[in-house]
Formats: C-alpha cells, sequence, structure tokens
C-alpha cells in the first residue's frame, strides 16, 4: 500500500466524518462528485450525504458560518481553496473565533484547512505560507505538517481540539509524498519530531521545507558534518524545549520558513533561542525565508524566491565554518 | 414586575392579544430607556469606562427582534438592542456588571459595553466588525438543522451601516443558499457614526436588495411599535414556518450619538423634523393613553418599577470586585496544554 500526503487528508477527514457526526465539511467546491479543487474530499459527499457542502465564493461566510456551528456544538472543517484566499476571512478567523473563548469562555472548535504553500506557476495569488500570520494571533493552533503521517494524524487531532485550529498543508506534498501506512499513533500537537539526528548544526524547519532540510543534511555528510534537523510540525504551539535541547548538543541554529522573512516563526524561534539559550549557541543563529517580494509566477523566478535545498546548504556551510 | 433574571416561558406570548403584547413590549422599551439613561448619566459622572451606546429610538425595533423569540432561538443582537436583548431574555445585571466591569459579568472585564453575550443561551456576543454576525447565525442555525430540530428560528440585527459591509452581503446570500430559518432586521438609523445615508448607499430602498439576496423583504416605521411588533412578529412566524429568510428594513433616527463621546452635531434640524425622527417610546405611550390600555397611575408605577430594577441592578454591579490583572489567567485557548506562550 502506498498513499500519499493528499490522500492522507482525505482519509482522515473520511475517518472523522464517519466516527463522529459533529463533523462536516464546508468550503468551495468540496461536495458533489469534484471533491475539491485538489480532490482532498473526492468522494465523500457520496460517502457522507448533506456533510460535505459546497458554499459560495464567500470565505468570510464560510468560516463566520463554521463559527456559529461549532457554538452549537458542531465540528466543522473548513476548506479553503487555497490559502490565500483565507485572507478574505481573516475577521472571522481572528477576530470572531480568535477572541471568542477569551471573551465569553465558549470555545470555538473549528478546524480551517489551508492549501499552503508554492508550486511552479501559481504566482502571487495560489502560493502563499500563511503560519506566521495567523500564529501571531492569540487563540489560534496553528499546524504544520511535513509528512503523510502527520498529515492524518493532526489532521484528526485538529477536529478533536477544542479550539481552533489552522491546518497548513502544503500543495507542494500532495502528489510526491507518500508513505506505506497511515498511523494509529504521533506525538502530541506541540511536540516537534527530531527528523534527523546530528551534531554540527540544528535546521529548525516545517512543513515542505523539511525535506529540503533533509536533503541538505544528506549531501553534507559527504562534506563531514552531521545536521540534525527538527520538524516542528506545528508552529503554535512552539516546541521551545525541543529545539533548545537540540541547540545545546550541536552549537548552532538555523531557521528555515517559506513564509516571507519580516517576523513570523523563524523569527519567533532565534528570539525564544536567544533570549533562553544564549549561551548554548557557538554562532549567531540564522534563519532562511521566502524573499520580501510577492511570489513570482514564472518557475524561474519562483524557484529563486523560496527556500530551497541549495540555499539552505549555502547558509549551513556559511554558519559551520564560523 | 417584568421577570428580567431568566428567560420566561414564551409558549403564549405569540398569542398573546395585541395589546397585551403591545403593553408588555413598551415596559421593555421602557425598561431600556430608564437603564440607558442612567447607564449615561454614570458615564458622564466618568464612573464606566470605554463607550456607552444606546438605542434611543430603536427600541420599538429592537425589542419586536426580542420578543418574538422562543427557548431554543438564535439571537444576533447588535449595538443599540438592549430592548432586544432584555426581551430575549438577558438580566439586567449582565449589562450593568459589563458596562461597569464587575468580575462577575459574563465578559468578566476582558470585553465591555454592547460586545457581550451568553452564547450557551444562544445570544450571539457580537464583535465591532458590522455584518460579521449574519453568517454567524446561519452556522448557529445550520448546526440546530443537523441535530434535527425542528421549529426554531434566527434572528440577526443590522444597521444601514453594517449593510454596507462585505460580511453583511456574504453573509446574506449565504443564508439564502442555506435556506436557514432566519430574520434579519436592518435598522436605518440614517447615520453610519456621522455619515448620512447619501454617501452610505444609492440603491432606491434598502429593503430592494431582498429580491436580490433571495430574500422575503418587508419595510417598516420603527417609530410604530405596533407596526414593529406586527411586521417583525409576522417575520418570525414566517421563517419559523420554512419560508425564505427575511429581511425587515426599518425606519428610524438614531436619537443619540453614535456614542455618548459624540455630541452627534452632525444630525440636522431638517431630518429632525422628519417622520421617523419621532421618539417611539413617545408615540407608544401616546397610543396607550389614547386607546386607554393603562391608565396614569399604572404607567406611573411602571416607571417606578423599572428604576427600581435599574438601581438594583447598578448598585449590586457597582459594590462586586473588578478584575484584578494578578489573577487574571492570561490564557486564550481552552486547551491549556496547548499554550505556546504562558508568562
Amino acid at each position: 500500500m502506498s498513499i500519499t500526503y493528499l490522500e492522507a487528508i482525505r482519509e482522515a477527514q473520511a475517518k472523522l466524518l464517519r466516527d463522529d457526526e459533529r463533523v462536516f465539511i464546508y468550503g468551495q467546491d468540496v461536495g458533489g462528485t469534484f471533491g475539491g479543487a485538489f480532490k482532498a474530499t473526492k468522494g465523500l459527499a457520496k460517502e457522507f450525504p448533506g456533510r460535505v457542502l459546497n458554499a459560495p465564493i464567500s470565505e468570510d461566510a464560510i468560516v463566520g458560518t463554521a463559527i456559529g456551528a461549532a457554538m452549537q456544538g458542531m465540528r466543522p472543517i473548513v476548506e479553503m481553496q487555497f490559502a490565500d484566499f483565507s485572507s478574505i476571512a481573516l475577521n472571522q478567523i481572528l477576530n470572531n473565533a480568535g477572541t471568542h473563548y477569551w471573551r465569553t469562555n465558549v470555545s470555538v472548535p473549528i478546524t480551517v484547512r489551508l492549501p499552503s504553500g508554492g508550486t511552479k506557476g501559481s504566482g502571487p495569488f495560489h502560493s502563499q505560507s500563511m503560519e506566521s500570520l495567523y500564529a501571531h494571533y492569540p487563540e489560534l493552533i496553528v499546524m504544520t505538517p511535513a509528512t503523510v503521517e502527520d498529515a492524518y494524524t493532526m489532521l484528526i487531532e485538529a477536529v478533536a481540539i477544542d479550539d481552533p485550529v489552522v491546518y497548513c498543508e502544503h500543495k507542494y506534498l500532495y502528489y510526491h509524498l507518500k508513505a506505506d501506512n497511515l498511523p494509529s499513533e504521533s506525538l502530541p500537537t506541540g511536540r516537534a519530531r527530531i527528523a534527523r539526528e546530528g551534531r554540527d548544526l540544528t535546521i529548525v524547519t516545517y512543513s515542505a521545507m523539511l525535506h529540503e532540510a533533509l536533503a541538505v543534511a544528506e549531501q553534507l555528510v559527504n562534506e563531514g558534518f552531521e545536521i540534525e534537523v527538527v520538524d516542528l510540525r506545528s508552529v503554535k504551539p512552539l516546541d521551545t524545549n525541543t529545539v533548545l535541547a537540540s541547540v545545546a548538543r550541536t552549537g548552532r541554529l538555523l531557521c528555515v520558513g517559506e513564509s516571507f522573512p519580516w517576523g513570523g516563526a523563524t523569527a519567533e524561534i532565534i528570539a525564544r533561542v536567544t533570549a533562553e539559550g544564549f549561551h548554548l549557541l557557538d554562532a549567531a543563529p540564522q534563519r532562511l525565508n521566502a524573499k520580501d517580494t510577492p511570489i513570482p509566477y514564472h518557475p524561474n523566478l519562483w524557484s529563486a524566491h523560496r527556500p530551497n535545498a541549495n540555499k539552505i546548504a549555502r547558509k549551513a556551510r556559511a554558519l559551520l565554518r564560523e | 414586575m417584568l421577570e428580567t433574571a431568566t428567560r420566561r416561558k414564551k409558549s403564549t406570548r405569540s398569542n398573546a392579544a395585541p395589546h397585551e403584547r403591545f403593553l408588555e413590549a413598551f415596559r421593555w422599551m421602557l425598561l431600556t430607556r430608564t437603564l440607558e439613561e442612567k447607564l449615561v448619566s454614570l458615564y458622564r459622572g466618568g464612573l464606566i469606562t470605554g463607550g456607552v451606546y444606546i438605542g434611543k429610538g430603536q427600541e420599538a425595533v429592537s425589542v419586536a427582534c426580542g420578543l418574538f423569540l422562543q427557548k431554543g432561538d438564535i439571537f444576533a443582537p447588535l449595538i443599540r438592542d438592549q430592548a432586544g436583548r432584555s426581551a430575549f431574555g438577558e438580566p439586567l445585571l449582565d449589562v450593568t456588571r459589563t458596562y461597569l466591569g464587575s468580575r462577575q459579568g459574563p465578559m468578566r472585564g476582558r470585553d465591555g459595553n454592547i460586545h457581550r453575550g451568553r452564547p450557551r443561551d444562544n445570544q450571539l456576543a457580537m464583535i465591532s466588525h458590522l455584518g460579521a454576525m449574519v453568517s454567524v447565525t446561519v452556522g448557529a442555525l445550520m448546526a440546530k438543522r443537523f441535530r434535527g430540530e425542528k421549529n426554531f428560528v434566527g434572528l440577526s440585527c443590522i444597521g444601514e451601516g453594517g449593510m454596507q459591509t462585505g460580511a453583511f452581503h456574504e453573509g446574506m446570500n449565504i443564508a439564502a443558499v442555506e435556506q436557514v430559518p432566519l430574520v434579519v432586521v436592518a435598522t436605518n438609523n440614517h447615520y453610519a457614526y456621522s455619515t448620512p445615508n447619501d454617501r452610505e448607499f444609492a440603491c432606491r430602498d434598502l429593503v430592494d436588495r431582498a429580491m436580490g439576496y433571495g430574500f422575503e423583504g418587508y419595510t417598516i416605521d420603527g417609530t410604530d411599535l405596533t407596526n414593529c411588533l406586527d411586521v417583525i412578529g409576522g417575520a418570525v412566524k414566517r421563517a419559523r414556518a420554512g419560508r425564505p429568510p427575511q429581511l425587515v428594513v426599518a425606519s428610524i433616527l438614531r436619537l443619540s450619538g453614535h456614542g455618548e463621546h459624540d455630541d452627534a452635531s452632525y444630525v440636522t434640524d431638517e431630518i429632525k423634523r422628519e417622520p421617523f425622527a419621532r421618539d417611539c417610546v413617545k408615540v407608544a405611550e401616546q397610543t396607550i393613553v389614547d386607546l386607554n390600555l393603562a391608565d396614569a397611575e399604572t404607567l406611573a408605577e411602571w416607571r417606578r418599577d423599572a428604576a427600581a430594577q435599574v438601581d438594583q441592578a447598578i448598585s449590586t454591579a457597582q459594590k462586586e470586585a473588578a478584575p484584578e490583572a494578578a489573577e487574571e489567567d492570561w490564557c486564550a485557548i481552552s486547551t491549556r496544554d496547548l499554550v505556546d506562550f504562558l508568562e
């Protein structure tokens, strides 16, 4: 058996619909025979009649509707067609879902799935990584699964969590990433995973960049370096302890994320490690993000805009030389 | 005495004789006017922090919004809906505790003034971003339908200002697509803060939008309590019976500033002479006198009762402790083991 990252997301939703009658899926093109722009809900409308519903192109109202249903005890899953379009729903996510428990003591258990990140030819409006923006706000859990196994278990966990969850699934991983089986157990949300052990440098990353970082780690073995790679799994909560423990072993830190460079997850990690583990560092911590421009359409430009294995390797070598 | 502490049994309400219903509504309006006048004086005396936002002139529309809802119905009031909130069952103490910052209020000092609610009792807590609560009401109704509940309705309030937001348009459209039993009551008070209607919208009549959304639309004179009760009551009944979503557009003049910090100097003398500028409380009282529905002593007794209830609610809240930063848990999420940043 071989299952892709995308199929894992579909299977997780099928399981959720099967096991929990409070679950329904709401979003553009998710229902009918179509099953979503990326087919993440393919066949589910037929298998679960009345529970996988097409919505109009109304991101604000889709999330607002999910919030109202969640307050009444449902467990809605919203599919944004692309993470980029969740900007239309920011008000509902940040100001309504994101303040509700604090204000009223009534939590809003919605899961908002964001097909995230760049792919060739997708351009400024179908490529964004918005985890850093969402993580900035209180009351949101922000998941960034990098593996087929995590895509599956974390989505199931997202729906079980009583608070609003932004689940960032990376489109680049949809078809390419495969696993033999779906797991029945996993680390809990909020715990990072050591994806590869090493002693010379810690690369902290998440989502699609995990695989670029692992490729670099493999490559630098030939140059005599052992790189430790930490997969954050969720950027909020952020597992500072696992990161600090890794930096304690290696003395060097490089943070890699696909979102824009100003602020964000990579800056947050460096701020925390610098504040809490300054004495552990043998060199100034570094970070690598996308360029500070909109995301370009043409593959020649796009491949230079995003962080990739070559850029990570260059940063890593410079850091290892210090 | 009107019972404000708990939601009343409302099975008889929609069957009440018209004049009984009118008098009940009037008493909620009187209570609201009394309460809000008191809140204004507390604000002017520096005893309320933040703002005070009152519904003066909107009580007739608002009370009709709350009065026909039953246990299990969803109510999404907005800024100027004290009368509706009270008629729906909000205890006066919720109001005074929130305004006066008591830690025992439903918002515990975390939010203030009209940004309050009890979602577990189906009274949604509005956010300031107008239009956002329409789709939230739709979702609450969908949840009830998913669960197989019957005979429920939702009512979401908006103003003509909020009607110009994208969120409102999306919410109206999605309500009609989902065919939920929703009533949207839109009160045109002729100013969005200081901006008059001619800079807010250019359509002939806001109710014409009902057809475009797939709603049934009605207009009312928001200064006429009988008209408000008849039309909003009818809309609630139709939505409950499975008719398409209902839009009711009421016309009034806001007889106050946007908030009490606002002297409303931009309201023209000309508009103050319009028929919709009448004070609905005075109009309703005149009706009571004209039709001899209650005598002067009864009216005076109702006023005394309202004042006593308000005084009680205020003095109780004033005696209660304010929230303390050192005792606040500063935790935004309910899943405590997922807290990221606990200081």
